[in-house]
């Protein structure tokens, strides 16, 4: 029994850096969730200034929404492969998913310059003020995985992504597939059920 | 004090606490006038209920006090190491015990639930129709209240009839501040965009002190208030001088000079008197408290100085010394100025 | 920096023995080390905090005192509050949690311990940040040396969220503050809950463990629940103040209430935080010296996580002043009682245990016998607030400051004091002078009770908190002049403790066992070595050391090689990075030097977290 072994002892059987990443999740559950329950809160009070109705564009955000899910299906391709020790398709599964989430930013960048354009900037209302900072909230979790994913890819070039280190990927794939739930309940929560009131036509 | 410091380990607690406790209640109960501000000497209906619901909770809490506290002495002194003795035996645990210190406790605490969950909706703040409506609106650092019906504004002194049901519907017009006048009632916040409310009558005469009680920045310390109440007859009388505006006597040459001052004075920074006040007939400012009749008030400056020549000298000199950060500056006066804005603001009644 | 390895090809192995030199301590990750950074810095703090709390007291001794003007009397309660929480009493709770849970579960380490060692990096320079304030005045064209927070430790919104009425950097001294420190808890909350999950020794079941660890668990669950709200009401906060955003914002239909709920819902599992590791503490101490064990283990455990789960539905009990509506506050009322309950059952519980004992009643005992005593009156307290009616008579008066500091004084304080005394000699070797304890012990006692008691008086004879002063008129001098009686009292017994821990260092060494304990702890020679546990236990009983063949043989020296991790800087570098972005983030009224701060910071952070996730390093 190798030093290692035993010094991998654990008493769940699992790999702490799991454990460990699914309280992390936990927490980001906690951090998202007051997010978005003061969204909830503060939807249709907005004293002036544009409301959902009026600024958000349902199709093109399905569009986004799909291309994240689509990035989910990557990861787990990703995944497969690097626990295959298939390099070749670990390197176009990573990239992939990096490219569709960059994709996504990309979207979330248009729109959000759109609505500044629009009239809904970060101050300008309580909508204002509360879509921002959640979807920012979300992005910015966006943009740090597409940047662990590209240093995985990296990785992968430099031939140190083998089986051997398939936990990195899972655990870089338990982060991209929360985010990409997060985004889900967003995406329901903001553009499907808007329970603004309608103006008065 | 031997007693009370013998070498028997825990005999010191509970006998000194009890001590103390006995020390201070005698301290409480044996003065003269009653703390001006206690919650346990109320005037009214509802801090009479909120003061019964109180000494029902603190019984119960004596007996489990006197019971847990009791045990664990009892213990400690009983069990202490003597020489010679074997190794205790090893329990580790009694299901009957379990149970019955859980049940025990979630018994007292029925009791206790059950008269506090009727006074909470006593105390809700619904008034009865008919009861005198007040607005109360917290400024940094005084109060504002506003008589709708009787179309009065006032400051700092809420005046009340006795006997009758107040509704107060309660405001900020800055930050969260919180109006209590413990003889009375509760405390209730007073949020920016929100009106909350207290309902209470008064059933004693007199003057009962209270203040902010939510933090609000620097002066929050000095935002006192009082709150008079008065037989109907005489709150009548005082509804009615208030909504005068007597001009001022034309005869009285210090008062004369005093409302030019009022009307002209500006500071290097622009301020004047006429822009923060308002005296009906001659001003309208809102940033700072009516003073339409603050000659008629027991104290000035949100309560904490006397309304009287030296406390509103001081005041006009140098308010923010006596209240740090107020709103209003520092204005450079000349005693003549002084003495003349004295004099025709103790004239206002 | 090369691992500190001692896997050298010897024929006898090599002992790992603990490195040497200041560079050794700024690298460590070993969690006995972090556990002793964590202490010394959380007495220095519970100093500082102290302090503030005497000048307080001078202040208000007499009405109309004027010891120190109102803002500085604003901003010494505000850093009283904000001080003890999260500078001294959660992090000596941590000093415990890195020192002695490892060596409870049979474990060589924590799960992460370069994580461990940022937390506590993190957590410093948080501390450091929010005193910095002290005298960062002259850096903001203050007109005062201190520009320290001042909005109360608590700090309601729209006070605090508006430039209007609180202008000035003190605010965001302690929005950055504070956000750091939640880092720290947050990283220390991922790595404990995977230790106790996943290090035990085998045989180490859940049911095994000793109950400071668990309540350590239940913690550090809270940890990772309540923190992410306060992070994101002080977000919210931070955005207000730097951006205007309309979060607080009354006029663009914002509700100052928010802010309360999203701090209370973190405040109160807050609370628990603070007092569960000192009830998982006085749970070893008072089996040890009753000779006897726990009365009703799972019970206690069991309440233990009741009261954190059950901590999760009150919150709104620090809102019954704001017109929730009496449905609410009947529901809030009702839980908040529950929550007495298993409270209670733990009390009962503690005494069964003492009950049948031979009580051995040293300097610890005695702690852990006034925690009972304390949590006693604090809890009868909390069950009066629990009351909706009679809370809006108490709740924002010295009643509820009385409450409070009997359970975070009387409670949480002395029940850290019955573990220090107690695993002092594991930790330096030799035990503390019991005479000059019993000192310490009876000063602080006796000033604690007479600095709190009077206080439920004065509270209830109608004295507000946060007051800088008070009138003559309101006849609170005398119960006034007691508590700051007491306090200097306690600041004394203070001293006597920071005497007793100089002066005993010349005490006789101890053993592996000194208190005869039972938990695996004590199976290791005191200090432990640096790899704790020469072979990895098994244990077979929750009382390992009272239970014949309860764990397994533990020689004196490794019989082979151990791998002992190195040091690494990464997690010093990352959290001054850290630092450097609040600092940017403070100088947010110049945009351009801000920005270049921030993005330095961020810089510093990326490129140490790259070097920290790519170094050899093997645990």
């Amino acid at each position: 029994m190798s030093h290692a072994a035993a010094a991998h002892y654990t008493s769940t059987g699992l790999d702490s850096r799991k454990i460990a990443f699914w309280t992390f999740i936990g927490s980001e559950c906690l951090l998202f969730g007051s997010l978005i329950a003061t969204y909830l809160v503060y939807e249709g009070r907005s004293v002036s200034g544009p409301t959902t109705h009026e600024i958000l564009n349902i199709p093109l955000t399905s569009v986004s929404t799909f291309d994240l899910l689509l990035s989910s299906l990557m990861m787990v391709l990703a995944l497969a492969a690097v626990q295959r020790g298939d390099r070749l398709w670990a390197r176009v599964w990573l990239a992939a998913t990096a490219l569709l989430g960059a994709i996504f930013l990309g979207f979330q960048a248009f729109e959000f310059t759109h609505f500044v354009h629009e009239g809904l900037g970060f101050t300008t209302n309580l909508f204002g003020s509360t879509f921002f900072t959640l979807t920012g909230f979300h992005g910015g979790h966006v943009f740090v995985g597409v940047v662990w994913l590209l240093t995985l890819l990296v990785r992968s070039f430099q031939g140190k992504l083998g089986p051997e280190k398939a936990m990195n990927v899972e655990i870089a794939g338990l982060y991209w597939h929360f985010v990409d739930v997060v985004w889900i309940v967003i995406f329901t929560v903001v553009y499907l059920i808007q329970t603004t009131p309608l103006p008065a036509s | 004090m031997g007693f009370v410091f013998s070498r028997r380990p825990g005999a010191v607690r509970p006998v000194s606490w009890l001590a103390a406790a006995a020390l201070i209640l005698i301290l409480v109960g044996c003065s003269g006038e009653p703390y001006p501000q206690s919650t346990l000497h109320p005037a009214a209906d509802m801090s009479g209920a909120i003061d019964g619901l109180y000494r029902q909770i603190f019984w119960w809490a004596v007996v489990v006090f006197v019971v847990v506290q009791t045990a664990l002495v009892v213990t400690v002194i009983r069990f202490r190491r003597r020489p010679n003795q074997p190794e205790p035996r090893h329990v580790y645990g009694n299901t009957f015990a379990e149970v019955a210190w859980t049940l025990a406790p979630a018994v007292i605490l029925v009791f206790i639930a059950v008269p506090t969950i009727q006074t909470i909706f006593r105390v809700s703040g619904r008034a009865a129709p008919g009861a005198l409506q007040v607005e109360v609106i917290g400024h940094q650092w005084w109060w504002e209240f506003r008589y709708p019906e009787l179309g009065l504004v006032t400051a700092n002194e809420l005046h009340l009839p006795q006997g009758r049901e107040v509704a107060l519907a309660i405001t900020s017009a800055d930050v969260i501040h919180s109006f209590w006048a413990p003889r009375l009632h509760g405390k209730r916040d007073a949020l920016p965009g929100r009106t909350t409310r207290l309902a209470f009558t008064p059933d004693s005469a007199g003057t009962f002190l209270g203040q902010c009680a939510e933090f609000c920045g620097e002066s929050h310390a000095n935002m006192r208030l009082r709150v008079v109440v008065q037989p109907a007859a005489d709150f009548e009388a005082w509804a009615a001088r208030q909504a005068e505006s007597p001009a001022v006597d034309s005869t009285a040459a210090l008062q004369v000079a005093g409302l030019e001052a009022f009307r002209r004075i500006r500071d290097p920074g622009q301020h004047t008197c006429i822009a923060c006040h308002t005296i009906a007939g001659v001003s309208g400012g809102v940033a700072g408290p009516n003073l339409t009749h603050v000659g008629s008030r027991q104290t000035i400056a949100g309560g904490t100085l006397p309304n009287d020549s030296a406390g509103l000298a001081r005041w006009l000199r140098n308010a923010p010394g006596e209240k740090p950060g107020s709103l209003m500056p520092k204005i450079a006066l000349s005693d003549d100025e002084v003495a003349a804005l004295v004099a025709y603001l103790r004239s206002r009644q | 920096m090369s691992p500190a390895s001692a896997t050298a090809q010897h024929d006898a192995p090599v002992v790992p023995v603990a490195p040497t030199g200041l560079w050794s301590w700024i690298t460590t990750t070993d969690h006995k080390r972090i556990g002793l950074l964590y202490g010394f810095t959380a007495v220095f703090f519970f100093l500082v905090g102290g302090l503030e709390a005497l000048v307080i007291r001078l202040q208000l001794g007499a009405p109309g005192n004027s010891v120190v003007s109102a803002e500085t009397y604003n901003q010494l309660f505000t850093m009283h509050g904000t001080t003890m929480i999260f500078l001294a009493v959660m992090p000596l709770s941590s000093a415990f949690f890195n020192y002695i849970i490892p060596l409870q579960i049979g474990a060589r380490d924590v799960a992460f311990p370069r994580l461990n060692a940022f937390s506590y990096w993190v957590f410093l320079a948080g501390g450091l940040l929010l005193n910095a304030s002290f005298v960062a005045g002259p850096l903001f064209g203050a007109d005062r040396l201190s520009v320290a927070p001042n909005g109360g430790w608590f700090g309601y919104a729209n006070l605090t969220s508006s430039l209007q009425y609180s202008p000035g950097p003190n605010i965001d001294f302690w929005v950055l503050g504070l956000q750091i420190l939640g880092i720290a808890s947050l990283a220390a909350g991922f790595n404990f809950i995977t230790t106790i999950l996943n290090l035990r020794a085998p045989g180490m079941k859940l049911m095994r463990m000793p109950v400071f660890t668990w309540m350590s668990l239940v913690t550090q669950f809270l940890v990772v629940t309540a923190f992410p709200v306060i992070t994101v009401g002080l977000v919210f906060l931070m955005l207000d103040r730097i951006f205007g955003t309309t979060f607080y914002n009354v006029s663009a239909g914002g509700d100052v209430v928010l802010w309360q709920h999203l701090f209370w819902l973190f405040g109160h599992p807050e609370v628990y935080i603070i007092i569960l590791p000192a009830m998982g503490v006085v749970s070893e101490v008072l089996p040890t010296f009753s000779r006897k064990p726990l009365f009703g283990y799972a019970i206690v455990v069991y309440s233990g996580v009741l009261i954190g789960v059950m901590g999760w539905g009150v919150w709104a009990h620090h809102m019954f002043s704001t017109g929730l509506g009496p449905v609410a506050d009947t529901v809030f009322s009702a839980t908040t009682m529950l929550i007495a309950v298993p409270t209670g059952v733990k009390i009962f519980n503690w005494i069964a245990t003492m009950w049948g004992g031979r009580l051995h009643l040293t300097t610890s005992m005695w702690f852990a016998v006034a925690f009972i005593s304390s949590f006693i009156i604090g809890g009868l307290s909390g069950v009066m607030h629990s009351s909706p009616p009679a809370d809006l008579q108490q709740t924002d008066t010295y009643f509820v400051v009385a409450h409070f500091h009997y359970v975070l004084f009387g409670g949480a304080v002395q029940g850290l004091f019955a573990g220090v005394y107690y695993w002092w000699p594991k930790i330096f070797g030799h035990r503390l002078k019991e005479g000059v304890g019993k000192l310490h012990f009876w000063l602080m006692f006796v000033g604690m009770n007479l600095t709190f008691f009077p206080m439920h008086f004065s509270g209830l004879l109608g004295m507000p908190r946060r007051i800088y002063t008070y009138g003559p008129e309101l006849g609170l001098g005398m119960l006034n002049l007691m508590s700051t009686v007491g306090a200097f009292l306690t600041g004394l017994s203070l001293l006597v403790f920071v005497y007793n821990a100089w002066s005993s260092r010349r005490e006789p060494r101890v053993g592996k066992n000194p208190w005869a304990a039972a938990t695996l702890e004590w199976a290791v020679s005191s200090p432990p070595p640096v790899y704790n546990f020469s072979v990895l236990p098994t244990v077979t009983s929750r009382l390992p050391l009272w239970t014949e063949h309860g764990v397994s043989e533990i020689p004196d020296t490794p019989p082979g090689p151990i791998h002992v991790p190195g040091g690494s800087h990464w997690p010093l570098m990352t959290a001054l990075g850290i630092l450097v972005i609040a600092v940017g983030a403070l100088l947010h009224h110049h945009f351009v030097p801000s920005l270049v701060t921030v993005l330095a910071g961020l810089g510093v952070v990326v490129v140490s977290v790259y070097r920290w996730a790519f170094e050899p390093f093997e645990v």
